[in-house]
């Protein structure tokens, strides 16, 4: 972590500053000065703090306001009517669910296999280094070009058209690295001695796997899960090339739908209806911040064990 | 890892059915890796055809974007992107560093239990949302405060400076915690303040941590879309000043793709190119910058 050229350099900046004054009077001026601006450097770093937390805290207080007049039970179980203007999101809510549920379904054994090998079967060498760029050139990609892709593969080339199929399986290969990465956090915090107990009593890999690591590493995963599906409720630019934009209830998953994000994006930027748009976001940012929470509450149960 | 010493290896041969597990998992790790080949080989077979076809000077440096007249010119959208990158790291990383040296030096553990959580909250915000936010709010101030229409690159810039925060202050954090205490307290020994402690010693010797937490912030400003698609204006032109309007190169396909096809689709799938391009060169450069240290 640590340059070992920085910390000679910048040790010695330090004693430069501190001992430039020689004489009495001058030192303790020099030390009035320096404690002057320590506290104004401080304060700055705490005044940045509070602005920082302060726009979440905006944030979500101004589309609290903007849109709970609108905040109603049959806001979330009526059907839109006009387009949106009136009636509530229902069919958009299950479209939403539906995308998160396929993407999930696909996304997670996917990420928690990769994590098992790397971690129980090899040592590092050039596949997993390979495996990790993979995994981290992933993590870097723009959303908008797995729309592209998802658009190219899924919908044109193997013919799934715009639908739920087409955007989970695009969203699974977006949220695939955070899967990974969370479990394999989770797995590699597993203490090695849980391992040799397993071998020694005769248990087989898997069986030190499935029995011990993962129920072990469970918190961690979950978490990681967790995130991963915040990550999908708000995606917005992948899922409208590939899962389309229409509000019907889906019959199967074969079907064009609207995810949350993208009716939100289309009441706003169509100015569809303002007061819509205000109070699907509120829903949106609730939904996302509740489950949100839940990872954070799942980490730090993860980290006090 | 000492947990080799005790896997496959050392446990002996692996059974029939445990060599079937194992390289089921084999194929399912490499699906990452394998997403990645299609992705390339995806987007790269519709868009570099149409690149070669323009020519590649024509298509990086021409600054004429006539998709139905086919002129396929993206140079003011590259320009574009690097402004509103540029501008949204001028106003985020100065802000998370400060952020990060208070929540890691200075901070009480309370504080820290509290807004750390919440920063990193902010991250799960919805793009869109930041959009909408830009629109009704940043907007109209930037009009008010500055003139022009508000839709421009600094309103753009201030939004994606915003929402690089997150990631510019968590890694930042890590990298400052994971600084010896003993940096610290040599330095206050010496008679350095809390401050010059900080600024001098600890943010320093933070420094690869640091210049990796900048870069990944910069990968996500420059990939953003919706957030950018809202605020920025969106008109096809090279942005000489932060009040003009601008389009990045993700706005570019999120805008027109709807709609397009044959030639013009091809060309958006260009511009997926050189986005994947800029993207994947700025990652390499944080893995070379990582291992270095």
């Amino acid at each position: 972590m640590i340059d070992s050229a920085t910390r000679p350099d910048s040790v010695q900046r330090v004693s430069a500053t501190a001992t430039v004054s020689t004489t009495a009077a001058e030192a303790s001026s020099a030390a009035r000065y320096n404690a002057r601006y320590n506290r104004l450097g401080m304060s700055i770093a705490r005044l940045t703090s509070f602005f920082v937390t302060a726009i979440l805290v905006s944030i979500v207080g101004y589309l609290a306001v903007r849109g709970l007049p609108r905040f109603s039970p049959g806001f979330f179980i009526d059907s839109p009517i006009n387009l949106g203007r009136e009636g509530g999101i229902f069919p958009i809510l299950v479209s939403t669910a539906l995308l998160a549920l396929v993407s999930l379904v696909i996304a997670v054994p996917l990420g928690i296999a990769t994590a098992v090998y790397l971690t129980e079967y090899t040592r590092e060498g050039h596949l997993t280094l390979v495996i990790r760029f993979g995994a981290e050139c992933l993590a870097g990609i723009p959303s908008i070009i797995f729309g592209l892709f998802g658009f190219m593969l899924f919908v044109v080339s193997l013919g799934m058209g715009w639908s739920i199929m087409s955007g989970g399986l695009t969203l699974a290969c977006m949220v695939l690295p955070t899967i990974f990465r969370t479990s394999e956090e989770a797995i590699k915090a597993v203490p090695d001695g849980l391992r040799r107990l397993g071998y020694s009593l005769g248990a087989t890999k898997s069986q030190v796997i499935t029995r011990i690591i993962l129920p072990q590493a469970k918190n961690g995963i979950l978490t990681g899960i967790i995130l991963a599906l915040g990550r999908v409720i708000g995606e917005t630019a992948c899922v409208i090339f590939t899962t389309g934009i229409s509000m019907e209830m889906p019959k199967s998953l074969f079907d064009s739908a609207r995810s949350m994000s993208v009716h939100f994006y289309l009441l706003a930027r169509e100015g569809t209806s303002i007061e819509m748009a205000y109070t699907t976001a509120f829903a949106l940012v609730l939904l996302i911040l509740l489950v949100n929470s839940g990872a954070n509450l799942l980490m730090q149960s993860a980290g006090r064990r | 890892m000492p947990v080799d010493e005790f896997s496959a290896k050392t446990v002996g041969a692996l059974s029939a059915r445990e060599e079937r597990i194992r390289r089921l998992l084999l194929v399912m790790a490499l699906s990452s890796v394998s997403i990645l080949a299609l992705i390339i080989l995806f987007v790269f077979r519709e868009g570099l055809p149409m690149i070669w076809k323009t020519g590649v000077s024509a298509f990086l440096l021409g600054t004429r974007w006539a998709p139905t007249k086919g002129a396929f010119g993206i140079f003011p959208m590259i320009i574009g992107t690097l402004e509103v990158t540029l501008g949204a790291l001028l106003i985020g990383v100065p802000l998370s560093l400060l952020v990060a040296v208070h929540l890691s030096e200075f901070a009480k553990p309370l504080t820290r239990a509290v807004m750390k959580p919440m920063i990193e909250l902010l991250a799960a915000i919805p793009s869109v949302v930041f959009g909408f936010i830009g629109v009704t709010v940043i907007v109209p101030f930037v009009r008010e405060w500055f003139g022009g229409t508000g839709f421009s690159v600094l309103s753009a810039s201030i939004i994606l400076g915003v929402m690089i925060l997150p990631t510019i202050i968590s890694i930042t954090f890590e990298a400052l915690r994971a600084v010896p205490a003993s940096y610290r307290e040599g330095a206050l020994a010496l008679g350095a303040t809390p401050w010059q402690t900080a600024i001098r010693v600890t943010l320093p010797a933070a420094r690869s941590g640091i210049v990796t937490a900048v870069i990944l912030g910069m990968g996500r400003a420059m990939g953003e879309t919706m957030a950018v698609i809202m605020v920025a204006g969106n008109a096809v032109v090279i942005p000489t000043s932060p009040l003009h309007p601008c389009r990045t190169l993700t706005s570019n396909v999120a805008l027109e793709m709807a709609y397009a096809s044959g030639d013009h689709q091809k060309a958006l799938f260009a511009t997926g190119v050189v986005l994947f391009v800029m993207i994947f060169l700025l990652n390499l450069l944080a893995g070379l910058l990582v291992k270095r240290r």
